[in-house]
Formats: structure tokens, sequence, C-alpha cells
């Protein structure tokens, strides 16, 4: 079977006062090669749990994974990772951050160098390759991030709210640079967002999560991503079913928050 | 005991009140030249860049700079009271305060005998310099007429001399015999009265203890002048002391901090990493790293002596173990300070547990070695000095202490402004390599 497969994934944390808490329960899903994903859901909902786990950082008190039928145990370069903040090696410049993959893999240098170049060109920061990452601002640390992880090239890209810290404006850039980058590489990208726009617009599917326990709430098939390749993305906002789709997808979000908030409330 | 801390208590007040009084009189000075600086200043156009367009200054502490005219000032002022209270030469007419009387003086002395009747006679008064070595006392040819004789005395400058005046008068040996006056004051045993240039105590038994005035300069034994301890510093360039050169007493000093901080982190490093890296290197050696950090390294002195002796190979298991475990102190806090998404990025990356190590936790963890290295460095050099103070043949406390045995007071204090300006130069260094080294520390 080839793709993403989750099959009955479900972790519980133990508490150090002897509680629990389930931050996934029985989760199922198949994910497409070359497929554009989307997950979004209310705060501890379990998102950051299920991408960990997707990477190998975690592994699942039950059900199991595997992408293109190897088993998911540990990190492997086949899945990457972009992080919120970069996660950025200070003491490298841009274009060793962006050659790191290769090289620990032992690329020759020169096919490294060639590879850092042709990224760099594609995340727009063709005169910064020796440049600092401390020289650098938020959004441009991203693009390093995401050529660092592109160098490598992963089967699956996993990212958790990689744009969450970026003003309004960069942020719009680097949603055209992820479905630039989808479209022309044709990778799995599996994308955390805290913004249902960003979730519409950067989701052929997208997954609508339910806290307590963590669990699939609704999914999406939408065609908003495919539209919004190499397209100004504010013509895509003005579709007349993303409203339709926006307004939907928040009200069932804060129907989900208004029932925690009750929740803690009556505790 | 009750009054021993009585006592305690009572110098305790007494210190409040000297550094008061010291605090006060260095502060008066410092508010005397920013006062004169201001007025110099005044019409000067107000300093450019970003902060002078800041108008919320006072709290906020990144506006705060160092005023250098005020370091310079502070420096120039320490000189200057140095040399007002060692009556330095250099200052000229600035060094205001009286040193001791050096040179001739005299006074008259009246003297009853048994029969009743009074004489006078003169005492001459030699007072030498401590730069004079041979202390030679005015001739008297002439003891002059009646029974009182005049006498002559040698006393060396800020000591006093005892001389019992009568001895060559005629019948000052007899019952009844004594002296009555100086100067026509009068004077009688255990009684102190002033002469021109200094005052005469009666002892007891009758002698003249002779004081000249001592000035209130201090004596050169407490502080040399800082004219003497530069001609020292360049007389122990040139000639060393006690048969080694200066700076061969500085090389052995500064070698000893070198390997000792070197094995310090040769050891410490890999260690602290160990222990930031494995369940089981953690529990091993957290009960002997939480145990001997708090040690000062000056207490294992007496059982590094007992157990190597005084040999080099003591003083640097000493500046060893005094590295060590800030090092490996350093090195842990380095490991568990790397951020767990660059852990697993590196992972994601395809980095194995080697690479994660060279590529990521050891460079992440360098601003905090860096950090603890500036800090042995300092604890080094502390430490170095105080081990030869107590053992040693060569190094700059070794030769501090042998000065202070014969109290050459401005041996020691060139010792202690080597001592300072060393310390100093290692940090000022120590923080050029880490700028140079880790650009990005406190960027990340
Ligand atoms: N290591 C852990 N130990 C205990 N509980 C944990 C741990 N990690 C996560 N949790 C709990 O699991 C739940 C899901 O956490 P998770 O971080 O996956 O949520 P999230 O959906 O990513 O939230 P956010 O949107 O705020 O990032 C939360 O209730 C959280 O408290
Ligand atoms: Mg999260």
């Amino acid at each position: 079977m080839s793709g993403l497969v989750i099959d009955d994934v479900s972790m519980t944390f133990e508490l150090p006062n002897g509680g629990k808490v389930e931050a996934l329960k029985n989760i199922n899903l198949n994910i497409k090669e070359g497929e554009l994903m989307s997950v979004l859901g209310p705060s501890g909902c379990g998102k950051s749990t299920l991408l960990n786990i997707l990477a190998g950082f975690l592994a699942p008190t039950g059900g199991k994974m595997s992408l293109s039928g190897e088993a998911i145990t540990s990190p492997s370069p086949k899945r990457g990772m972009v992080f919120q903040h970069g996660a950025l090696f200070e003491w490298m410049n841009v274009s060793k951050n962006i050659g790191f993959g290769p090289k620990m893999k032992g690329t020759p240098q020169a096919e490294i160098d060639n590879k850092v170049a042709e990224l760099l060109e594609i995340v727009g920061l063709q005169d910064f390759g020796e440049k600092m990452i401390y020289e650098m601002s938020g959004g441009m640390q991203q693009r390093v991030a995401l050529a660092r992880c592109l160098a490598n090239e992963p089967d699956v890209i996993l990212m958790d709210e990689p744009l969450g810290a970026l003003d309004a404006l960069t942020r719009e850039k680097m949603q055209s640079l992820v479905l630039d980058i989808w479209k022309k590489t044709g990778k799995t990208i599996i994308l955390i967002t805290h913004s249902v726009e960003e979730a519409l617009l950067l989701g052929e599917r997208l997954l609508v999560m339910a806290p307590r326990p963590g669990r699939i709430h609704k999914e999406y098939n939408l065609p908003f991503a495919e539209l919004g390749v190499g397209q100004d993305l504010r013509e895509v906002k003005r579709h007349p079913e993303f409203g339709t789709r926006r307004d939907e997808i928040l009200s069932m979000i804060w129907d989900m928050e208004e029932e925690i908030m009750g929740r803690t409330e009556n505790a | 005991m009750f009054e021993e801390i009585l006592s305690l208590l009572s110098t305790t007040f007494w210190m409040i009140l000297g550094i008061a009084v010291i605090a006060a009189v260095y502060l008066g000075i410092s508010a005397l030249c920013s006062f004169v600086n201001n007025v110099i200043t005044r019409n000067r156009a107000a300093s450019k860049g970003f902060g002078s367009l800041k108008t919320v200054t006072f709290g906020d502490e990144s506006s705060v700079v160092a005023n250098r005219v005020a370091s310079v000032l502070a420096v120039v002022a320490i000189f200057f009271l140095w040399g007002v209270f060692t009556g330095s030469k250099l200052l000229g007419p600035l060094a205001f305060l009286p040193g001791p009387f050096v040179g001739e003086s005299s006074f008259e002395y009246t003297a009853t005998n048994a029969a009743g009747e009074s004489d006078t006679a003169t005492v001459y008064v030699t007072v030498t310099s401590f730069k004079d070595k041979a202390t030679k006392k005015k001739a008297i040819e002439d003891g002059g007429d009646g029974f009182a004789k005049h006498d002559s005395v040698a006393i060396a400058e800020r000591r006093s001399g005892i001389l019992r005046v009568q001895n060559n008068d005629d019948g000052g040996k007899e019952e009844g015999y004594g002296v009555t006056a100086i100067n026509g004051q009068a004077i009688a045993r255990n009684q102190i009265v002033p002469f021109g240039d200094g005052e005469i105590l009666m002892t007891s038994k009758g002698s003249l203890s002779i004081r000249p005035a001592t000035g209130a300069t201090m004596e050169a034994l407490y502080l040399p002048p800082p004219e003497k301890v530069w001609n020292t510093f360049w007389q122990l360039n040139r000639d060393g002391y006690q048969g080694v050169g200066l700076w061969e007493n500085v090389f052995w000093s500064l070698a000893r901090v070198v390997i000792g901080f070197g094995l310090g982190c040769l050891f410490g490093i890999p260690l602290g990493f160990a222990m930031g890296l494995n369940n089981w290197m953690r529990g091993w050696f957290d009960p002997i790293v939480e145990f001997m950090r708090p040690v000062p390294p000056l207490a294992l002195i007496p059982l590094i002596i007992i157990w190597f002796g005084i040999g080099e190979q003591g003083k640097i298991s000493l500046l060893f173990l005094a590295s060590l475990w800030i090092m490996t102190i350093a090195a842990r806090a380095g490991v568990s300070g790397v951020n767990i998404s660059k852990v697993h990025a590196a992972y994601s990356l395809g980095a194995t547990k080697r690479q994660l190590l060279s590529k990521v936790i050891l460079p992440n963890s360098l601003p905090e070695i860096f950090t603890g290295a500036r800090v042995a460095m300092g604890v080094c050099w502390g430490t170095v000095v105080a081990a030869e103070l107590v053992a040693a043949e060569k190094g700059v406390g070794k030769m501090i202490i042998a000065a202070s045995k014969f109290q050459l007071t401005d041996i020691v204090i060139v010792g202690i402004v080597i001592i300072g300006v060393i310390g100093f130069a290692i940090e000022v260094a120590m923080r050029k390599a880490e700028n140079k080294l880790i650009p990005w520390k406190g960027r990340g």
C-alpha cells in the first residue's frame, strides 16, 4: 500500500499526578501520495501529537502507521518536518543549513552546492546563501527551514504551524510558496494551522479535529488549493464557496471551544 | 565567648563607620568632578544617536552608558589620593599633607639640681630620613656654662628617641636633680610638652622621649608612594626578585593556570556531555559533582599539599579540580539547553547520533561552555595565586608572600597590580574569543 496509512492510532499521556490525557483516540487515515492535507482544530486537540507520531518522535500507545508499506518507528529523512520556529542551526549559514541533510548522507560537496543553489532560487533567497541565520527575518527563516526540508527530498513534508509566527503579508507570500512547491515537487504535505483561511487555501483535503479525546471530527475535499496554484490567493478567497465553507468551519470550531470552556467552568 | 562576640560587634560598628567615611570622601570627589565636567561640557552639543532621542532614561537600563570621562577621572582620583596620602613627589605642591619632620632641630631644657638652683642647656636633635643609612648626631664640643650641659641625639624619621639629658650634667646623677621645663614650659613625669618640631614625653623615670612630628602621610612600610612602586616595577623587571625574573614568575603562574584549566576542559566537557546524554552517567556523577561544586578550591589546598607536596603536580591538580566541576556543569547545561526541535530536525534530516553530537549538540552548547570557561579561568587565576602564597618556588603569589616577609610593600603592590591586570586581560581575551567564535550567542 503506497502513501501514508494511519491505522487506529491512539495516544494516552500519563500525567505525573496519576491522571491521563487521551490526546488521540482511534485515528484512521489514508493519505495518498502527493496529497496536500491541512489539519484544523481547537488548541489541545492533539494535532501536534499526531504530527510528532508521524514524524517518528513519539511512539503511539495504540495502533500503527506506515509510509509506502514501511512501518514508522523512528525519525527518518523520508519524513521531513518544518517547525513553527524554524529550528534552524544558528551556527551555520543559510547554505550550510539547507545542505545539512545531504551532507549527513555523505553526498559530494559539488552536488550539495548545486542543490542548495537551486533551492535558494525556489524559495527566493538567491543572494542570502552566505548570511547567518540571526541576520534573517522570521519569514526568511521559514523559507530556509522549508528549503532545508526539501533538500533532503522527503516523501512527506510535515508542517506544524509553519506560518503561525509570521505577519499577514509575509504569511500570504509563504502560502503561495507552499502551493508552488507542492505543485512543482508533487510531495505529500500535511500542514497544521490555526487559521481557517489557511486551512482552506492549503488543503485539497481538510481535517477538522475535536478534543478530549482527540479525534477526527469532519473531513472536507476542497478545490481551492488546485485553484490557488500560480494565482493571486485573494482571488481564490472571493470564490463564493470559500466564504460559506469558512463560516461553516469557524462556527464548528467555535462550538467546540465553547464546549471546552463550559467543561472547564463546570469542573 | 560573650566578650568576643561583643568585640566582634564593635569591630563591625567601626568598620561601618570607616567605610562610610571613605565612601563619603570618594563620592565627594566624584561629585566635584561631575560638577566640573558638567560646567565644562554644558555648551557642547548633546550627544547624537538613538539614545539621545529617548525621553525616558531614568529606569531604562539600556540607555545607561558608562561615562568614560568619569572612568578616567575615577582612576586619576585613586592615584591622586594615593599620592596625597603618601606624600608623593609627583604631585609637587598638590601633596598638601605634611610629611614627617626630617632635619635639624633643637630645644632647651631647664634642670633643677639638688641645691634647688636652675640652669638651662640645649638638646640638638637630628632627624634622618630612611634613605640616609647612617644616623649621625651633632658633635658637641662645648657643654656650655652652668651645671646643665648641652646634649645631642639622632633619631630616624617617624621614630622616637629616649635621651637622659641629665647624664652629662654636673650633679645630674644626684638625688633631687631633675628636668623641670622644656622651652620654658613646665614638664613633669608622664607629661607631654610640644617643642617646635614634635613633642616630648617625660617618662616615669625622668628621661625624655623625643618624638619628632610624624606628619599626616603614610609610612612607606604601609603604603609606598606611586613613584616608588613604579621604580620597583622597573627594577623587578630588570633584576627580578630573589633570583627569579618578574616575567618568569608571571609565566609560571600563567602556565599552571593554562595547564590546569586545559585539563579541566579536557575532562570536564566530555563528562558534562555524558551527564547530559545518558541516564546512568547522570546518576553516577550527580552526587560527586553536586558535592564538589560548593567546595571552594582554596579549601582543598591543605589536602593537596599533604598529598602532592609543594611541587607542580599539586598546584596543577588543584587548578584541574577548580575548573573541572565548572566545565562539567557548563557542558551539562549546554546539552540541556538544546532546543528539542533542533534535535528532532537533525534526526529528521537523517543525522546519526554521532553527527547529532558533533554537528548540533556541541555547537549549540558552545555559548554555555564559553561562559563556564570564563568563570573557570577567573577562579583558576585566583586559586593559583592563593596556592602560590602557601607553597611555591616561582610564581606571582610566591613573589608577593616572599616580599611581605621582609615588609617590602612596594613589591607586594607591584605583584597585586600585575595579578589584577592579568586577570582583567584574561577576561577581555575570553570575551573577544567568544564574540569571534560564537557570534550567534544571545541571538538565536
Ligand atoms: N508530553 C506530554 N505529556 C502530557 N500531556 C501531553 C504531552 N504532550 C501533549 N499533551 C497533551 O495532549 C493534548 C494534545 O496536545 P497537542 O500538543 O497535540 O495539541 P495541539 O492540538 O497541537 O494544540 P495546539 O494547537 O495548542 O498546538 C493536550 O491536552 C496536551 O496537554
Ligand atoms: Mg500544537
